[in-house]
């Protein structure tokens, strides 16, 4: 018997099974959102005594059923929130704090460690609004950390944070973490929420 | 002469679709490998809202998701009010604190402090609900949360 090759599998088709494939996947894919404002929610248990804040140390938020805004007793846009909010947290009312840049308006906020902001919100707000409150509270305690930080260690508090994350990140890790925690202290994020 | 003349013939060679395959599979990797298969059926509409200060949560098996919105088109006889989704299924608020307890109970111990619960919610529900998911979480102690977002501004967009 002679031998005889074995004939070529033909391999024309391979192209549009790959291409079923790769189309499959195209549609089943969904990019994973996993980012978003963190909180923390406060314990349960009530403290005994009660805490008295002065009321130029409180910046009330409120927020109604018809997603307006109420900010201090004044009617305010969501896009002047921010502006707001860094103008109380670094008032430096009683000229304690050496880095605030705050006007030391005596009828504001002491300082920024003192300083509290406290969201109320009813039941019938938005989700989206809300978030879009909480996120520029947030956003105004960034921006004051990270000029606190650029003025201090040359660097924005966001890349600090992001190269204490980063593996790869040649310097000194623990130094880095005091420094996070020293301007963390510096303004402390107080946001608390009232409770309906 | 007609040595020269050849060359001169005829039409536009095809062109060469040979590693047209390679190409494509190459794509269907890249896919494969980027896909992450749902964990949860949502029943719900699940349009989270836009918010730019995000945090990213970095331990994915670390987390527990509590979705909530309004009966997507399928499920409009569980009515138009906002509802919680837990798992596969939708719940209301008296079974959040069973389903961090089943949660907590599925991870290893020394673990549980570190459990972070990420709400996924509709940007068109009330925060009456909310309010009351997070009064159920305050009960079980689980009191690190997440509102899961979208990157964007928060501005300007409806």
């Amino acid at each position: 018997m002679a031998k005889r090759a074995a004939p070529e599998v033909n391999a024309g088709s391979m192209a549009d099974i790959a291409f079923l494939l790769l189309i499959f996947f195209l549609v089943t894919t969904t990019i994973e959102t996993d980012s978003g404002i963190n909180r923390k929610l406060p314990p349960i248990e009530e403290s005994e005594e009660d805490v008295v804040i002065k009321q130029k140390n409180i910046f009330t938020v409120l927020l109604n059923g018809k997603d307006q805004l109420l900010v201090e007793d004044e009617l305010m846009e969501i896009q002047d929130l921010r502006a707001a909010a860094v103008e109380f947290l670094d008032n430096n009312g009683d000229g304690s704090c050496d880095y605030c840049k705050g006007v030391k308006d005596k009828s504001s906020s002491d300082n920024p460690d003192k300083a509290i902001i406290s969201l109320k919100n009813e039941r019938e707000t938005t989700y989206k609004t809300y978030i879009a409150v909480q996120n520029e509270l947030v956003a105004a305690y960034n921006e004051l950390r990270n000029a606190r930080a650029q003025a201090q260690y040359g660097k924005s508090f966001a890349e600090m944070q992001a190269d204490y994350k980063d593996v790869n990140w040649p310097g000194n890790k623990e130094r880095l973490k005091a420094k996070i925690d020293q301007i963390k202290i510096d303004y402390p994020q107080k946001l608390s929420e009232v409770q309906q | 002469m007609s040595k020269f003349k050849k060359k001169k013939s005829g039409d536009m060679p095809a062109v060469n679709t040979a590693s047209l395959p390679d190409i494509v599979f190459m794509l269907l990797f890249f896919f494969m490998v980027a896909t992450v298969m749902r964990q949860n059926t949502l029943k719900i509409e699940n349009n989270l809202p836009f918010a730019d200060q995000v945090e990213k949560l970095d331990k994915k098996d670390l987390v527990m998701y509590i979705y909530a919105g309004k009966p997507s088109a399928n499920y409009t006889k569980f009515g138009k009010e906002a509802r919680i989704q837990l798992n596969d299924d939708f719940a209301s608020v008296k079974d959040v604190a069973a389903f961090i307890a089943a949660e907590r109970a599925s991870k290893r111990e020394e673990l549980i402090p570190f459990l972070t619960t990420a709400l996924k919610v509709d940007s068109d529900a009330n925060m009456g609900l909310i309010g009351d998911i997070k009064q159920e979480l305050r009960k079980v102690n689980a009191l690190k949360i997440n509102y899961t977002t979208k990157k964007g501004s928060v501005l300007g967009r409806d």
